[in-house]
């Protein structure tokens, strides 16, 4: 990892790297999505109203592995000074922010005609919304301590705690509905394998990878704005020093 | 000692009692976090008439009555352990059907009945093409046929 900490180093493998994270998820994502619009069969009890699964898992899983990202991002802030880990905390909020808000729009669409509800109060909907809401902290710390110039366009040291304390959110979400009974249902894949059939699975397999390198794609490229706006800020300075 | 490996132990410690910290909230929580009483929670803890809770169970196969009003509907709930009979008088979600899951908004009534005052179905989280083995699968009444 200490290699990276060049961001000369950095940038020469992030640079190709982020434009074939881009089509090949863009591709897969697509390719995804179509199967599961067009290809796979109906629900037995849902019907159609199933095909949202295949928005709604990678949604939820890139929220939940945006926040991982921040936490062994700021860990490695704050234990080893690693220098692009700030600016990876960085870079990773406001996507994470986007995939936990489209979980919970898809998950909110999906519920009315299934449930009957828009919107409940139950474990799981509820930590996904404090999820959300950690990432518009996160954001706000992040972007506050940025201005401030604390680390090279990285974020400040009370950012990166933030980031780490709100880690404890991630198992939560992901046993709520087996801690506590609630309206959303158990976990569909486990370690013994899947309760959704073959027939309906292997689309959710092409936009969970799809999305996950489109993901990938979107933290590279930030973070290449970031440090090239670290590279302007740097020289204008000098500049302006004369 | 190197100040990095002093970090590394001070975060380490402080993510240990984050989640130990987590964990307790989380078992305290156990209770009060339950989106829904299940029919044994109530046999077991008892809840008062007129007190606003969510019920939540297996709608009993064959206990589905419509009245002839069409809206108004009496099912019993079980989680196996115990079961509640319950009434409702509106709309039911699609979903709402004998032998799968249900989670009611009311009160229980003095006699032991919960008087729903809205209805939401639970699934679970099995996903299958209606094809498969046979089953054939009516759209109108949501209804699940096994073709021998």
């Amino acid at each position: 990892m200490h290699r990276f900490a060049n961001p000369a180093r950095f940038l020469k493998i992030a640079r190709p790297l982020t434009g074939w994270l881009f089509w090949t998820g863009l591709v897969l994502l697509l390719a995804g999505c179509a199967c599961g619009l067009f290809v796979t069969p109906a629900d037995y009890l849902q019907g159609q109203t199933v095909r949202i699964l295949y928005i709604h898992v990678p949604a939820a899983w890139l929220g939940m592995a945006g926040w991982t990202g921040i936490a062994v991002a700021a860990l490695m802030q704050l234990v080893w000074r690693h220098p692009l880990a700030a600016v990876a905390g960085r870079a990773i909020a406001a996507p994470g922010a986007l995939f936990t808000a489209i979980c919970l729009a898809t998950g909110s669409i999906w519920g009315r005609p299934t449930w009957g509800t828009w919107w409940e109060w139950d474990g799981r909907m509820t930590s996904m919304l404090v999820l959300l809401f950690l990432y518009l902290g996160y954001i706000a710390l992040a972007n506050a301590s940025a201005r401030q110039g604390a680390g090279q366009g990285g974020v400040s040291n009370v950012t990166a705690i933030f980031g780490l304390v709100g880690a404890i959110n991630i198992p939560i979400i992901n046993r709520s509905v087996v801690w506590w009974n609630s309206l959303h249902q158990g976990p569909s894949i486990t370690l013994r394998g899947s309760s959704i059939d073959m027939a309906l699975l292997w689309p959710l397999g092409l936009t969970v990878l799809g999305f996950s390198l489109w993901f990938g794609a979107i933290v590279l490229m930030r973070m290449r704005a970031i440090l090239a706006q670290n590279k302007v800020e740097a020289r204008m300075q000098r500049l302006a020093r004369g | 000692m190197k100040a990095k490996h002093q970090r590394l132990i001070l975060a380490l410690v402080a993510l240990v009692a984050l989640v130990g910290a987590g964990l307790l909230a989380a078992s305290a929580l156990k209770d009060e976090a339950a989106y829904f009483y299940a029919p044994g929670d109530v046999k077991a803890k008892g809840v008062e008439p007129g007190k606003a809770i969510r019920l939540g169970g297996m709608v009993v196969k064959g206990s589905l009555k419509r009245a002839p009003d069409g809206v108004t509907m009496s099912f019993d709930v079980t989680d196996g352990k115990a079961t509640v009979p319950a009434t409702f008088s509106g709309i039911a979600p699609d979903l709402f059907k004998e032998g799968s899951g249900v989670v009611a908004e009311g009160s229980f009534d003095g006699k032991g009945t919960f008087i729903a005052t809205n209805l939401l179905a639970k699934h679970d989280e099995r996903y299958m093409p209606r094809e498969l083995e046979g089953m054939s699968y009516n759209e109108t009444t949501h209804e699940l046929q096994v073709e021998k």
